[in-house]
């Protein structure tokens, strides 16, 4: 089953070569990986999309605890959550095409961000299932080169409205 | 007034308590040993190769719990205690290695004698850090003792630039460490705990099967309470032996490939099997999907990674072993009912196991002509009393030393377990030693395992070091002999060593007494002058080269699948004249 695993790090020179090293010396797999500083510089999130089953996944967060540049790891497929991808999508665009490929991107929210002559590039951020979709709908008119983020993810904040009894029970 | 890195390093470490330094100088620590040259607060010894300097650190830290200490050179330095590491990481042992690296304007320039000696090392230490700035030094060396010895111990490298030893700075030893991301968990689950108590209680083959994690938490005396409280039989993997008393009656000895029948009889037929600091590793478990079928199991270790990675626990305890096993005594103690009725309860458990101790026990014939090796082993045990600080090698000696091991001290079993290190005993037990000038340390070894690190002897001569070898010399290695008779139709691919060395001359060329025994009745007379020596020793048994270990779990076998002698095809195949056949066909023989 595919896992998403948010791991925060000390924001220091090799931890990524750390985190990677256990993956690899274990034979897990990394399907996609982010990494980027949080809102505290000295500290980075990384984004681990991984495959495996719960035994497996329970020993990769197990491990990734025990690396001491990691200070919390979250596997968010336990929890509601949103994840995300952007992508950069350059296509040929042949001049009968070149409108058929405003429209397909509109349809998907994506912008052009760059154009020639012969090309368009597009920007689409959303769900991997859009991503997918949007670039299986171009792969007709040609695509020259695709580049994509991986997934970062987050946890949705509880969506439950607390009644007022339970607002009291709390104060209480 | 500010220091230089050298000299922090060296404040830094008396912080520490260091008392003793492995290692080899070179280019960029010369400023470092140059230091440590012009004071007499800690020992270093210099040793004759890197690796040599690592093991001697583990043996140092094995017999005494505190931090070994390792100082070697950039490049080949420090590549060459990466075994050293790797076997201290499998192991649990807290060791801090320095290595020294080219000037900090040089990194990633391929400068002479430069390596990756982070890169190298990440997965065979617990933490490693390269140390940029001379402020960080002393904060780095408290963080790297800290972790070295705290959770579940383990090797920590600190990798100090040329320029760094030799800049200045304010020199502060901080008091207090903090690691953000390292807090280990000492305390277990209360509630966990408890229910482990109930289960103890109405459990009708409980085993107890300790681990190395018992040692370092220094619980022998918390595992014995809980196994008299419950009246619950202890086997010990061979990380775990001292941590029971090898003499007491619960006492059922190692497990696992090469433990004893009843102990591995014992697992499999357990109903609850209480693992304290063990990580049932593969030559414990055997074939995993038949292991301790009926068992429900508490697993008890500091680290959380051990738990459930092979076997399912039904009550995992994260803790320090001693915390969590005198709280789970209280618990027991509380019990209702008296440990009479606990003991007549137990009663046709430990019956049956002790009818398959006496189906099949240790054995062995020794007879008038060949020397057998498990005889060696046992009559020194028992001439010294079990009492010797007992350091092995790797192989046929070490399983055979580990069965008749009866020793009652934590620390005083000391072996390479998880990675399997031949080479490690000798040095080991050179590091034991140093900790403990006045105790006997016994090396039981082979020549297979002697001669990857025979060049030490220089080190045990020259400081002195009054080790013990008992050389278990049956011209192969042994093990891999088993395995090829066993497995491979008895075809001795490059296992073969030989006549050589000479060891009662190699010994002597390093200014050490060499002694031999070719014959039973000569072992002892050899083990009595041997021990009586004031110095450093070398006893060369030369013993029945086609002697097999048992008993034996099959790799890939199931527990109570053991093997307990050769099998009859074996048995069939005369190899006497093996070892004269392969001299004449000049084999491991010196060329005339």
């Amino acid at each position: 089953m595919e896992h998403i695993i948010s791991v925060q790090v000390e924001n220091k020179a090799g931890v990524l070569a750390r985190v990677a090293g256990l993956f690899s010396a274990r034979g897990y797999n990394i399907e996609s990986l982010s990494v980027a500083p949080t809102l505290d510089p000295t500290t980075s999130m990384i984004t681990i999309v991984t495959q495996g089953d719960d035994p497996v996944v329970e020993q990769i967060i197990k491990q990734l605890n025990k690396v001491i540049e990691v200070l919390k790891v979250v596997d968010l497929t336990e929890t509601n959550f949103l994840d995300r991808e952007t992508a950069l999508i350059k296509i040929h665009t042949r001049p009968e095409h070149r409108d058929e490929a405003i429209r397909i991107a509109d349809i998907f929210r994506a912008k052009i961000v760059d154009s020639s002559p012969t090309t368009y590039t597009v920007e689409v951020t959303g769900d991997v299932d859009k991503v997918e979709a949007l670039i299986n709908l171009l792969k007709p008119l040609g695509i020259k080169e695709i580049v994509r983020t991986g997934r970062v993810a987050i946890a949705r904040e509880a969506a439950k409205v607390q009644t007022r009894r339970e607002i009291q029970a709390a104060k209480a | 007034m500010k220091k230089t890195g050298a000299e922090i390093f060296l404040e830094s470490l008396k912080q520490e308590g260091v008392k003793v330094v492995f290692g080899i100088p070179g280019g960029v620590v010369l400023k470092i040993f140059d230091v440590l040259h012009q004071q007499k607060d800690l020992d270093v010894i210099l040793t004759r190769h890197e690796q040599g300097a690592a093991h001697m650190a583990e043996g140092y830290a094995k017999a005494t719990g505190k931090a070994g200490v390792v100082l070697v050179t950039s490049g080949p330095g420090m590549t060459n205690i990466v075994t050293g590491l790797a076997d201290a990481y499998m192991d649990s042992v807290p060791l801090v290695a320095f290595t020294g690296q080219v000037s900090t304007n040089l990194i990633g320039n391929d400068a002479f004698q430069e390596a990756d000696n982070i890169g190298i090392s990440r997965p065979c230490t617990k933490h490693n850090v390269l140390v940029k700035d001379v402020n960080d030094l002393a904060r780095t060396i408290k963080e790297a003792f800290y972790i070295a010895t705290t959770g579940r111990p383990g090797p920590v490298l600190v990798d100090i630039p040329k320029d760094v030893s030799t800049n200045k700075a304010d020199f502060k030893y901080p008091e207090k460490v903090q690691v953000r991301g390292y807090n280990p968990t000492y305390e277990g689950n209360k509630y966990q705990i408890k229910q482990a108590a109930e289960e103890i209680k109405t459990a009708k083959r409980p085993v107890i099967y300790v681990g190395g994690g018992a040692v370092f938490s220094d619980a022998a005396e918390e595992v014995r309470e809980v196994a008299e409280l419950a009246q619950v039989p202890v086997t010990m993997t061979l990380m775990g032996l001292g941590s029971f008393p090898g003499a007491h009656p619960l006492c059922m000895g190692m497990l696992g490939m090469h433990g004893g029948y009843w102990s591995n009889m014992a697992m499999h037929h357990a109903d609850l099997l209480i693992a304290v600091g063990a990580r049932f590793d593969d030559r414990v478990t055997g074939k995993l999907s038949d292991f301790c079928p009926d068992a429900r199991v508490i697993h008890i270790d500091i680290d959380p990674t051990s738990i459930k990675k092979n076997i399912h626990a039904h009550i995992p305890i994260v803790g320090d072993v001693k915390t969590v096993l005198r709280q789970l005594n209280v618990y027991l103690r509380a019990m209702d009912g008296k440990q009479s009725d606990l003991k007549e309860q137990r009663r046709p458990w430990r019956e049956q196991i002790e009818e398959w101790k006496r189906a099949h026990p240790l054995r062995y014939e020794q007879g008038a002509k060949v020397v057998k090796p498990q005889f060696v082993i046992e009559r020194v045990f028992e001439m010294t009393n079990h009492e010797g600080i007992v350091v092995t090698d790797v192989g046929q000696h070490q399983m055979w030393a580990a069965q008749y091991f009866r020793g009652a001290k934590p620390r005083t079993f000391i072996t390479s377990g998880g990675l399997g290190t031949m080479g490690f005993g000798f040095p080991a037990a050179l590091g034991a030693q140093k900790a403990y000038p006045d105790k006997l340390v016994l090396c039981i070894t082979s020549e297979g395992s002697f001669q990857m690190n025979p060049q030490e002897l220089a080190t045990a001569a020259i400081y002195k070091l009054p080790v013990k070898i008992v050389l278990i010399n049956n011209k192969f290695h042994g093990m891999v002999r088993q395995w090829q008779d066993l497995f491979y139709e008895s075809r001795y691919a490059s296992s073969y060593l030989g006549e050589i060395p000479d060891f009662v001359k190699l010994a002597e060329a390093y200014g050490i007494l060499g002694l031999r025994a070719l014959k039973p009745a000569e072992v002892e007379p050899v083990i009595r002058e041997g021990l009586k020596h004031r110095g450093p020793v070398l006893m060369d048994f030369h013993v029945d080269p086609f002697e097999n270990c048992y008993p034996m779990i099959p790799a890939g076998g199931a527990q109570h699948e053991m093997m307990l002698e050769d099998p009859p095809e074996l048995r069939k195949v005369d190899r006497s004249g093996l070892a004269k056949k392969k001299a004449e066909e000049g084999e491991g023989v010196l060329p005339a």
